[in-house]
């Protein structure tokens, strides 16, 4: 029973050991060719929208009722310590230095990851990926590639425009609603909030949209053939995704702060 | 190396039964092997295929027939044995060497691999856009032309989800003629098509194959219809091949699991004449 236990861990060990190995060489290869002609300008564009401009609407929505309530919970808390005025403060470092980029990336990766997944297990299993490698065309180079541009300039992007919008959603409730000073909410944000707090909230932003298009488009490139195969790849790409942007949010931060 | 049969051709794992071949070949396996997910699925595929000619490999599904065209074109590496196009070992190569060597090939996939996102037009571009520097009008004209050949005119507007299964086998061809190829593979072009549109794909294939003189190999299941087609027939069974011949000489082949397969396809006359051989 001992030795049954022990060989389970060994072939658990052993398969996260080449996964990890296969998914960073894919990684290493993937960024390989992004810098070989022909660039692929259009391409980057075409999945910056689909990755960036597309999953705009959902990370706003979120920014914005997360904002609020940091807003709601924060001007009561507050309140009981006669320390109102920081209202301002607390959302928006709480948004800059953590929310945003973590939440924003969370809604990326279930918008525009788990589809980026599917569409790639799609091509992989109706072997139009091995159609493109049968043109001498590197399926990499077309396929992938652009979409790790595009992870990592949308995420950051996206992740500005939940910061605003949350702290905007912050105001609206601590302000408008509940009757806060607006000088203080704004004069807290700009004395609290130091070029650090933004710097770190960009590094975060960044390496979450490399997280995301990475383990997405990897899942989806490696789909086994078959329909139950792509939801599985599928799942996968979301679930290890959001867990690895948790794990080295906190990473990031013990190291940032 | 086997029996000979009536015809005096001959079951064939060895390369040397090769040497009767009439052309020389264009593709050449030797000792393939390949295990996939723990399962062996070639155990040392010996196959010459003849240059400009039409062969199809036959065999029981399972036994790996798409896996050996996937080795010809490099998809696939052997875990032993070579790989010899045109004189050259391509079983080693990578990246830019082997895209040198694919340039020469095309493929048809089973599922035509039609890429959902771009129109039937697009979709045989596609090669010549990324491949050539020819001017788009020139591209327009290539394809065109290709549409024609294939029967697909005023169809280039469509995406592949709106034609039906001999439509997008008819556009996936279109695309594989498209950089006019020495070598093209053809996995299983019929499959999934009725007996008439399956004959209609098997003349375009013939016809094309006659008008431009490539290398075509075939993966099929189609028994009878592939004799009358092919110039010659391989069976590959138990992850070898264990028989090749040309054509009307396979059909005498006197070996039992021969047999079983092609009167399994379908009622074989052992005396009838294949016009395409």
């Amino acid at each position: 029973m001992l030795i049954g236990l022990l060989a389970r861990i060994g072939r658990v060990t052993l398969f996260v050991i080449q996964e990890t190995g296969r998914m960073l060489i894919f990684l290493v290869a993937t960024f390989a060719w992004l810098f070989r002609p022909p660039l692929r300008p259009f391409q980057i564009f075409k999945q910056l929208h689909f990755i960036g401009y597309k999953s705009t609407f959902v990370v706003v929505l979120t920014a914005a009722f997360t904002g609020m309530v940091l807003g709601l919970q924060g001007y009561y808390t507050l309140r009981k310590f006669g320390s109102e005025a920081v209202l301002g403060s607390v959302v928006a470092l709480s948004l800059i230095r953590e929310l945003g980029p973590v939440l924003a990336s969370l809604m990326v990766t279930a918008r525009a990851g788990s589809a980026m997944t599917a569409e790639i297990g799609i091509m992989r299993i109706t072997e139009q990926i091995d159609a493109l490698d049968t043109m001498a065309i590197n399926s990499l180079q077309y396929l992938i590639s652009p979409k790790l541009v595009a992870g990592l300039i949308g995420v950051p992007l996206l992740v500005a425009m939940a910061d605003v919008v949350g702290i905007y959603g912050g105001y609206l409730v601590g302000v408008d609603l509940l009757g806060g000073n607006p000088g203080a909410y704004w004069s807290s944000i700009e004395s609290a909030v130091e070029w650090k707090d933004v710097y770190g909230g960009i590094l975060k932003s960044i390496s979450f949209g490399l997280i995301v298009s990475w383990i997405c488009c990897y899942k989806g490139y490696h789909t086994r053939m078959s329909a139950e195969g792509l939801g599985t790849a599928t799942t996968e790409a979301v679930v290890l995704s959001s867990v690895l942007i948790l794990i080295w949010d906190y990473v990031l931060t013990s190291v940032l702060l | 190396m086997g029996d000979g049969g009536e015809s005096g051709w001959v079951l064939c794992p060895s390369p040397i039964a090769y040497s009767l071949l009439p052309t020389p070949g264009m593709i050449k396996l030797v000792g393939v092997e390949k295990t996939l997910g723990g399962q062996p699925v070639l155990r040392g595929v010996d196959l010459t295929i003849p240059k400009g000619k039409l062969t199809t490999i036959i065999g029981p599904s399972g036994e790996g027939k798409s896996v050996l065209l996937k080795h010809m074109i490099g998809l696939l590496q052997p875990d032993r044995g070579e790989v010899w196009v045109d004189g050259m070992e391509i079983s080693h190569l990578r990246g830019k060497a082997l895209n040198e060597v694919r340039k020469r090939f095309a493929m048809l996939f089973q599922s035509a691999a039609l890429f959902d996102s771009l129109t039937v037009f697009e979709n045989v571009a596609f090669p010549l856009r990324e491949k050539s520097r020819l001017p788009e009008t020139e591209v327009a004209r290539r394809v065109e032309e290709k549409l024609e050949q294939v029967g697909l005119s005023g169809m280039g507007h469509k995406f592949p989800a709106e034609l039906s299964g001999g439509m997008k086998k008819r556009a996936g061809l279109a695309r594989a003629l498209v950089m006019e190829p020495e070598i093209i593979l053809f996995d299983e072009p019929t499959t999934g098509l009725d007996p008439l549109m399956a004959r209609t794909i098997h003349d375009l294939i013939v016809a094309m194959h006659r008008t431009f003189g490539f290398t075509a190999v075939m993966v099929s299941h189609e028994i009878p219809e592939i004799f009358s087609i092919s110039d010659w027939v391989a069976m590959l069974k138990d992850g070898k091949i264990v028989a090749m011949a040309p054509s009307a000489d396979f059909q005498k082949i006197s070996d039992p699991a021969v047999r079983e397969f092609i009167s399994a396809g379908g009622t074989v006359s052992l005396t009838s004449s294949c016009p395409g051989s």
